[in-house]
């Protein structure tokens, strides 16, 4: 799936096993959240960074100690109208200072791409053909002045002195 | 889904404009327009169904039309109209007569 | 009225940029309806039965004579004339071209105006006390805090998608003129002993179909968290709101089903993390976006305006309108002044061009340029000197702005029903009409008094009768339209829902049902001054029932 990060398509350094698939011997590897779970230790023997899939309706709770160490986390939209990873998001960002990748998979769509950028995803899954186009030609139109902080604000600028206002980017 | 209905009533093909908004019924000849008098009535089941999927197929790109609907009609000599009161209000307009401007209203 | 910097400026001319890509994307078919829908929702445009409807926003019923202009020629160029005034204190044109959208975003963008969030299951356009700045019984002017709110919302990229629509309501008055008690979230902004500002907070109020008075879940809120506290429960109601099922989707059954002290708990524990950090409102930023709303130049007047009296002892008709249309103001010698868009058989919150143009002539003579939208569908010019009040009117009248009926009887909210909503089961503006030409006597509806009827065309509830004193559902059954009707209902400081008195009636039995409603009242209130929601509380609705049932066996 084509991989939108640092602003441009990139490869996929990830491996993400399906299903029950033995973890690869080396490299990078994501699982989803249960599975993460009851093989925690094994996973932190691994000398590779290792990150978790999550999907709206997850909490992080049970995951909150093991974020320092987490290389990746996938917070997947099963429909761009459910609105539950733009506060997981927030929440990993700001309530528990996460820093490593935060990638949006699932139903990523062009319209939502300047909302999940401010909400503190930095890596877009992108499988709607439409998207990808808009993103590698630079056609988004989005608008870049926003009334409050959110989890963006190393990529925010703050045009006057107002406590709220945030300027970012430009997409395209 | 919605059963069948036991008696089969003639029905026609309904949508918005995309563009306007404006009510369109279908013509045997695939064009859209707001006349209802025009449009193809479809008098069997099975004309209903090849009748939704000709104005399916206008839903693509290039059709431009909107919120598809098959309704019921009774045909009363030259005129068409909607068995539903929501449908006809559709075809015909409010049933309230529209603020005029130009003039104070109420006097 | 707050006035855009370049900033503001900026950003709406960003959002009708984006729209109007998205609507080429989707007249181009590059967009399916089903992707189209919620972009154009929040945005404000519906398709309703004969075209699309743009819902533009008033933020907090606040309007300019210029701005109501410019919405007057858009109802000329782009519509058939006529605009209707919601009851979210918004104005929806209803035959709008949806490729004539963004032009109409860019001209709207021209007077400090957009449509951003009216509709979708985003933070709506925050209401207020359309009496606000101008009520004698104000505590605090609640419109700096209403748009402190409409920028924290606007955009707000975690509540763009919630499991449903959100709605904020601000009062500063004990007296409740915003029906906040039925909103997601309804602020009363207050003082504490000690004088400090701050607001009672009240969360899960709403109609539709499963109607619920809101819980007060803090009694006072310092100031300085107002943003925090609402964050706070949103990010509560994000997670955790319902999204299997669109009717229970509102905040009210997320804390109805929570139960009121494990959602505060939840609240707080979320507050309690938030508070403090960035979203706190310096007093500064408080006091900035306060300046835009000092009161105008106030002349030092008379308590007592001899031309005012003098015409109400000459004129009956000006005194009927002065009895209803005119409220008392904080300053000596000036009165608030309520254009009712309800006269007699026409549709309830209907303006013409050519009246919105009245309206701003007068707001600009008379009225310090401020106008406001009432959740009433009434129009009201805040600050009108007491002096001129009588030249006012006269110009209403020849507008056909001046029907004294302002909480009277005909003085009905109704939503657009059928005859123009996609949603709607019934109608509910010829509903309205005939009940305003049964009950067109003056002289009987001062008789009758303070009585707030309000019409539904289905369970969405958008005319608000559940908290009608008389409230009227119009529902479908086997083809036929039929009227429900309830009574009781409130939605002041003292919200109640109103109470299903019995089977529903038929289009033609509705408006003698509720003359036989009201005549029941005539004939068992104490005295004149018993109003029919205080007779109402006293009896209950056994004798109404009785009376409406009794001859049906």
């Amino acid at each position: 799936m084509p991989l939108f990060r640092n602003g441009r398509f990139e490869d996929d350094d990830w491996q993400i096993p399906a299903g029950d698939a033995p973890l690869p011997a080396s490299g990078k590897v994501a699982v989803p959240k249960a599975r993460f779970l009851a093989e925690r230790e094994a996973l932190r023997g691994r000398n590779a960074p290792v990150g978790v899939l999550l999907t709206a309706g997850d909490t992080l709770d049970d995951i909150v100690p093991d974020l320092p160490r987490l290389g990746l986390v996938v917070i997947s939209f099963p429909k761009y109208a459910d609105g539950r990873p733009y506060s997981l998001a927030r929440l990993l960002r700001d309530r528990h200072g996460y820093v490593g990748e935060l990638r949006a998979s699932g139903d990523v769509l062009r319209d939502q791409v300047a909302l999940m950028l401010r909400a503190g995803f930095d890596a877009l899954d992108v499988t709607h053909a439409g998207t990808v186009a808009a993103l590698r030609e630079k056609r988004i139109v989005a608008v870049r002045h926003h009334y409050q902080p959110a989890s963006a604000e190393a990529s925010e600028t703050r045009p006057d002195p107002r406590p709220w206002r945030r300027v970012s980017a430009a997409l395209s | 889904m919605a059963k069948r209905p036991k008696t089969f009533h003639p029905v026609v093909a309904t949508a918005n404009d995309l563009p306007t908004g404006a009510v369109v019924f279908r013509h045997p000849d695939g064009d859209w327009s707001g006349d209802i008098a025009a449009a193809e009535i479809a008098t069997t089941p099975e004309q209903a169904d090849a009748l939704l999927a000709h104005a399916q197929a206008d839903q693509g790109p290039g059709n431009r039309i909107v919120d598809l609907a098959l309704i019921e009609v009774v045909r009363e000599g030259a005129f068409v109209r909607p068995t539903a009161l929501r449908e006809l209000i559709r075809t015909s307009g409010p049933t309230i007569a529209l603020p005029a401007d130009g003039r104070p209203a109420g006097h | 009225m707050y006035r855009y910097d370049e900033f503001d400026r900026t950003f709406v001319q960003e959002r009708v940029a984006e729209f109007r890509d998205q609507v080429a994307r989707r007249l181009s078919g590059e967009l399916t309806e089903d992707q189209f829908k919620p972009l154009r929702l929040m945005n404000g445009v519906y398709l309703q039965l004969h075209a699309y409807m743009l819902r533009i926003a008033i933020p907090y019923g606040t309007l300019s004579s210029r701005q109501l202009r410019l919405l007057a020629s858009i109802a000329r160029d782009h519509d058939k004339g006529y605009g209707h005034f919601t009851t979210r204190q918004n104005l929806q044109f209803n035959w709008i071209a949806l490729k004539d959208v963004p032009d109409i975003l860019d001209k709207l963008a021209g007077v400090e105006m957009h449509a951003i969030q009216t509709s979708g299951n985003c933070i709506r356009n925050v209401t207020a006390d359309h009496f606000a700045g101008a009520a004698a019984d104000e505590a605090a002017d609640p419109r700096p805090y209403a748009e402190i709110l409409r920028q924290w919302s606007s955009l707000h990229p975690e509540f763009t998608f919630l499991p449903r629509k959100f709605k904020l309501a601000v009062i500063g008055a004990p007296n409740d003129r915003a029906a906040i008690q039925t909103h997601d979230i309804g602020l009363q902004v207050k003082r504490d002993e000690t004088g400090s500002l701050g607001f009672a907070v009240y969360v899960g109020g709403g109609q539709g179909r499963t109607p619920m008075v809101a819980r007060k879940l803090r009694d006072f809120l310092p100031e300085a968290d107002l943003l925090a506290y609402c964050e706070a429960v949103l990010r509560v109601y994000n997670l955790e709101g319902r999204r299997d099922n669109k009717y229970k989707a509102r905040i009210k059954i997320l804390v109805h089903e929570t139960g009121e002290a494990a959602f505060t708990e939840a609240v707080d524990a979320e507050f309690a993390a938030l508070k403090g950090k960035a979203l706190t409102l310096p007093a500064d930023e408080v006091d900035r976006i306060g300046a835009y709303f000092a009161s105008p130049a106030f002349a030092s007047l008379p308590a007592q305006s001899d031309l005012y009296e003098r015409a109400v002892k000459t004129d009956p008709a000006f005194a009927r309108f002065a009895s209803r249309n005119v409220h008392p103001h904080k300053i000596p010698g000036y009165g608030i002044v309520t254009i009712s868009l309800k006269p007699t058989g026409q549709p309830p919150g209907d303006a013409t061009a050519t009246q919105m143009e009245a309206v701003a002539d007068l707001a600009a003579h008379y009225g310090f340029d401020e106008i406001r939208v009432s959740h009433e569908q009434n129009l009201v010019l805040p600050h009108v000197r007491l002096d001129d009040i009588p030249a006012v009117f006269e110009a209403l009248r020849a507008a056909g702005l001046a029907t004294p009926n302002a909480g009277l009887v005909t003085d009905i909210i109704s939503c657009p029903g059928l005859d123009y909503c996609s949603l709607a089961t019934a109608r509910s503006i010829p509903i309205a009409e005939r009940l305003s030409e049964r009950f067109a006597d003056l002289d009987r509806q001062h008789a009758i008094g303070e009585l707030k009827i309000k019409i539904s065309g289905c369970i969405n509830a958008c005319g608000h009768h559940h908290v009608g004193h008389i409230g009227i559902l119009g529902l479908e059954r086997k083809g036929e339209e039929f009227y429900q009707i309830t009574l009781g209902g409130s939605g002041d400081q003292i919200c109640t829902i109103g109470e299903i008195v019995g089977r529903g009636f038929s289009s033609g039995e509705i408006v003698d049902a509720v003359e036989t409603v009201i005549d029941t009242y005539l004939g068992l209130r104490t005295s004149p001054q018993e109003t029919f929601l205080a007779a109402y509380r006293r009896v209950g609705e056994a004798p109404f029932r009785e009376a409406l049932y009794a001859a049906a066996g």
